[in-house]
């Protein structure tokens, strides 16, 4: 990764996030989005940050892809807080929590 | 409420915000940190936390980057997750679509998730405030939740090559954004959506690093609108 291919996904990054702020306030105005592209815009979260976290949990590039005990234990931990909680920092402390425990007792 | 000035609006604005700094304050901490893991220096922080603005984004194109995956995965994924924020624009126009061009290029650079969800709350709370106490609110909820995500990311980044690797680190991704997720699955269609990208995910893995996700996430997103349909026609039909 050089520093060009860096600077381009920030400035590329940069405007398309911004035109996407701005594309209704600033051009498309009042007019409605279609239903199915709300429905679909409303799991755009839900839908790109677990496929990115998958793979990262199961096959985490610091062990070499090897599954993990004490990584996999605190990913469950964190989903689990969260779910019940609500509460992300709450989510955020239980997985930091169960990954620094799980170190240290599995050496 | 009516009768403050823009100056009170903004400051009203700004101590609203004061409470999203626990979660903003550590995650540009942890975002300054990754990055410098990643080999970025301090202009590239900077430049991240400046001309994007968006954290899940960055955490997202940083995490690809290091994976050493093409720029053009890099920023169409990183883009997605920020593919959201068209849905605030579109939904705070009829509160603030009458300000000037410059005025609303303004909000728009500085909507994050927690200044549209302050400035709607308000809005609709208050739904006879002018337009300047309007913009005067919103632009006061970005100097708390926007200014300091700046900061801390560069003082993570300052942190960032002090800190051993037996900290593990690199599972602070995972767990942030396992950490966000979370909360958002109060729907089955929500829940539909994360189990239909978190298998795909894993199954289109074996392609070259991102590609997996240019797949899977377009596959969980309509299988959340499909999830959704249903549920409304089984509503529907029940009542």
């Amino acid at each position: 990764m050089s520093d060009l291919t860096i600077w381009i996904v920030i400035l590329v990054l940069g405007v398309g996030t911004f035109l996407l702020r701005w594309s209704f306030l600033g051009a498309l105005g009042n007019r409605p989005l279609p239903l199915w592209a709300t429905r679909m815009l409303r799991y755009t979260a839900v839908a790109v940050l677990p496929a990115l976290v998958a793979p990262l949990v199961l096959w985490p590039p610091a062990t070499q892809g090897q599954t993990d005990p004490a990584r996999l234990l605190a990913a469950v931990a964190a989903l689990a807080v969260g779910v019940v909680t609500r509460n992300t920092l709450a989510a955020i402390l239980a997985g930091g929590g169960t990954l620094f425990a799980m170190l240290y007792l599995l050496g | 409420m009516l009768a403050r000035s823009p100056a009170q609006c903004f400051h009203h604005g700004l101590l609203h915000s004061l409470p999203f700094l626990l979660v903003i304050l550590p995650f540009g901490l942890l975002f300054g940190v990754f990055a410098a893991e990643a080999g970025l220096d301090l202009w590239q922080v900077l430049g991240f936390s400046l001309l994007v603005l968006a954290g899940a984004s960055q955490f997202t194109a940083v995490q690809l980057l290091a994976d050493q995956a093409p720029v053009f995965v890099v920023v169409v994924s990183a883009l997605a997750v920020n593919l959201r924020m068209a849905m605030y624009s579109a939904s705070i126009v009829p509160w603030i679509g009458q300000a000037r061009p410059g005025a609303r290029a303004a909000v728009a650079y500085l909507m994050i998730d927690q200044t549209y969800a302050l400035a709607m709350q308000h809005y609709e709370k208050h739904p006879r405030l002018r337009l300047d106490q309007r913009l005067a609110y919103f632009f006061g909820t970005a100097l708390g939740a926007c200014l300091p995500w700046v900061v801390v990311s560069l003082i993570g980044a300052k942190l960032g090559n002090a800190i051993p690797e037996s900290w593990a680190l690199d599972f602070a991704i995972p767990i942030t954004f396992l950490a966000m997720i979370a909360p958002m699955l109060r729907t089955l269609a929500h829940l539909a959506a994360a189990f239909v990208a978190m298998v795909a995910a894993l199954a289109f893995a074996f392609l070259p690093s991102g590609l997996g996700m240019l797949i899977a996430a377009p596959l969980a997103m309509a299988t959340g609108a499909l999830v959704e349909t249903w549920t409304e026609r089984r509503k529907a039909g029940l009542a």
